[in-house]
């Protein structure tokens, strides 16, 4: 018999999704319940699957096994790098559910933002389990089609227009992703990814300037899903206009795994890395670092500040990919290849714990205030202490300041882009580094310190909001111990080894 | 929404019957023949909106029945789910197994799982559908009054 483990990280999300209007008829709190529990039972799981791998990393449903070597149906795929992107996205949807209990009450319609936020994480999770291409863009649609109702959730009018672009840039990413999986299928005649590898790997297909036809229509697709800047239009409205936790969801998840990770699996593992995919990622990573850091700096709402700084460290996770294509294609330097993708990997898990915390923070602000512009804040420190202290966690790990996860993998990054040869990206990363410092300074001046406000009552915030929120600032410290090579090779290696192995 | 005249209330009731019965023929066939759930479903569905079409959003008092499709939308899901989770326990235990008895490939009763699993597609696919049409059928409602 299989381990069915890996199918319970789909099951359970769509089963709660779907209970939870049910059980709401006979029994209100119900859908608390569900959301803690479901959402407890994943965490764990990920956690332990990560700790403790199982032996067999496939699981055929239907059991439909491959018959000599030809796959049948569609398999998930439960590797290093997707038990690492299982462990990011379950952690912070289990703070982001504990959060959201107390927050999403100010809001009407609650019932539906349950059942939206589990389709939302079984998308997400199906995204990174799935073996099969045309089923990764199915699940990228669950997660899509659940983000764009949960963008729109407070149904005002900036939240239904930030929704309607968000579908509209999107819809449009989805049809070149579409375009680029049905490119390949006609090409090579599978849509298992592991097989499609083999395929192209063997020179079964000739015309090589068709093979980059539709790598530039997945890269044109997945960049727009995961906001590289000149494709990033929607997300500092969409971002900004979610309610929080959605907004930690979005910008500490989504565009990791509709983004980053369909980038690692397809053009690192499915597709050989070659010199001129690796530039352009490199490029767009790096032109997503600068632009995103500079429109950043100038920005009062608080959580469009958050927004754009969500582009400008993708574009570090991003340009320390490119560079470990680039120097797999060059074949030079080999030993800096793990080096930069323990760098990538390494952003990707801190950025999101501390952008899910600041977006948390900058909810509870908005929970107690009622305000998220910078200018109209001030002196909030003494009012609340506990989102101080987090949001000032959040904000020197997001900076690079030392004894934070942020700084370690930054490092890793910069000192990967030196060793590797590429001066002026290493060069670039400091910089961005400096001007992040700078924009959080304004951050936390604006907010916390400075003149206190007078003449305005205070909310309290509640509970389970702080607790999720000192949760995560306890993690921002907590990851720094992934510099040591005992803790990596528990949680980073794995998933490094799989986008190195794929190029033996 | 008013209703339309008499002729077409009556002709829209006849049709709907036929509509509605070769909805559920697609619907339950969908294993051995060309359609399946999703086609089966959206014919029923059409067969209630050829009703609501003609007979006006007031005689089957709908607004109020609104919650109720969402319902069976969110049961068919919840049930198909289920049926796959039962895979677990049954056959080869595997999420989505096929366990029943398979029969004589042509028939009716064959293939397993699949056609228990076609028809809650076809119910999903019609409460999903006949869901948005009510919404917005509904909104344009409010909107107007």
């Amino acid at each position: 018999m299989e381990n069915p483990v890996l199918i319970f990280f789909i099951f359970l999300p769509f089963l709660a999704a779907f209970i939870i209007p049910l059980l709401n008829l006979f029994w209100d709190q119900a859908k608390t319940i569900v959301l803690l529990l479901v959402s407890l039972v994943l965490f764990l799981l990920s956690a332990i699957i990560v700790i403790n791998p199982p032996q067999i990393t496939m699981y055929a449903p239907g059991g439909w096994y491959p018959v000599d070597n030809i796959p049948l149906g569609i398999h998930l795929v439960g590797d290093g790098l997707s038990r690492f992107m299982l462990l990011i996205i379950n952690t912070l949807a289990f703070f982001c559910a504990i959060y959201a209990i107390p927050y999403i009450k100010l809001f009407t319609g609650q019932k539906y933002f349950y059942t939206l936020f589990f389709l939302q994480l079984a998308g997400l999770n199906g995204v990174v389990l799935t073996g099969d291409m045309f089923n990764l863009f199915v699940f990228m649609e669950v997660a899509a089609k659940a983000s764009y109702a949960l963008v729109a959730f407070g149904v005002k009018k900036t939240e239904i227009e930030a929704s309607f672009k968000y579908q509209v840039i999107g819809g449009l990413a989805s049809l070149f992703m579409l375009f680029g999986i049905a490119m390949l299928y006609w090409m090579t005649s599978t849509l298992n990814m592991a097989d499609i590898s083999v395929v192209l790997k063997n020179n079964h297909v000739d015309n090589t300037s068709l093979i980059r036809f539709a790598q530039l229509f997945l890269l044109a697709g997945v960049a727009i899903k995961s906001a590289m800047i000149p494709f990033h239009a929607w997300l500092p409205d969409a971002h900004s206009s979610a309610p929080s936790p959605v907004s930690a969801m979005l910008s500490g998840v989504v565009i990791k795994v509709l983004g980053v990770y369909v980038i690692l699996r397809l053009f690192i593992n499915v597709f050989e890395p070659c010199g001129f995919m690796s530039m352009v990622i490199a490029v767009l990573g790096g032109i997503s670092m600068t632009a995103g850091v500079i429109l950043a700096i100038g920005a009062w709402d608080l959580k469009r500040l958050l927004a754009y700084h969500s582009i400008s460290q993708m574009g570090y996770v991003l340009m320390g990919t490119g560079i470990g294509m680039g120097v797999i294609a060059s074949g030079e330097n080999p030993e800096v290849v793990a080096l930069t993708f323990t760098g990538a990997m390494f952003h990707m898990i801190n950025h999101s714990v501390f952008k899910g915390l600041l977006f948390l923070t900058a909810g509870s602000i908005e929970y107690s205030t009622g305000n998220l512009d910078l200018r109209r804040m001030g002196g909030l420190a003494q009012y609340m202490p506990l989102t101080m202290i987090a949001s000032f966690a959040a904000s020197m790990a997001i900076a690079g300041i030392p004894p934070f996860n942020g700084f370690f993998s930054k490092f890793t990054i910069i000192v990967a882009a030196i060793q590797g040869g590429y001066y002026f990206r290493a060069a670039l990363g400091m910089l961005v580094g400096i001007i992040t410092l700078a924009s959080f300074v304004k951050f936390q001046r604006y907010a916390f310190f400075g003149k206190p406000l007078t003449g305005i009552t205070l909310k309290q915030t509640p509970v389970l909001m702080n607790v999720s929120m000192i949760a995560l600032a306890v993690l921002c410290l907590l990851m720094s111990l992934f510099i040591f090579p005992e803790v990596r090779a528990v949680f980073l290696d794995p998933a490094v080894n799989i986008l190195i192995e794929s190029t033996d | 929404m008013k209703g339309m005249s008499v002729i077409v209330k009556k002709v829209a009731q006849l049709l709907s019957a036929m509509i509605f019965v070769f909805g559920m023929y697609i619907a339950i066939h969908g294993h051995i023949m060309p359609g399946g759930g999703f086609t089966g479903g959206v014919l029923l569905a059409s067969s209630f909106i050829v009703l609501v079409l003609a007979q006006g959003l007031e005689y089957f008092k709908l607004k109020q029945q609104r919650e109720r499709t969402s319902l069976v939308e969110s049961l068919s899901v919840l049930l198909i789910l289920l049926l796959g989770f039962s895979g677990l326990f049954a056959g080869s235990m595997v999420f989505f197994g096929n366990y029943l008895p398979k029969g004589q490939p042509g028939e009716l009763l064959s293939a397993g799982n699949i056609p228990i699993y076609s028809i809650l597609i076809g119910i999903k696919v019609a409460a999903t559908l006949f869901t948005i049409f009510l919404a917005l059928t509904i909104y344009k409602e409010e909107v107007s009054t």
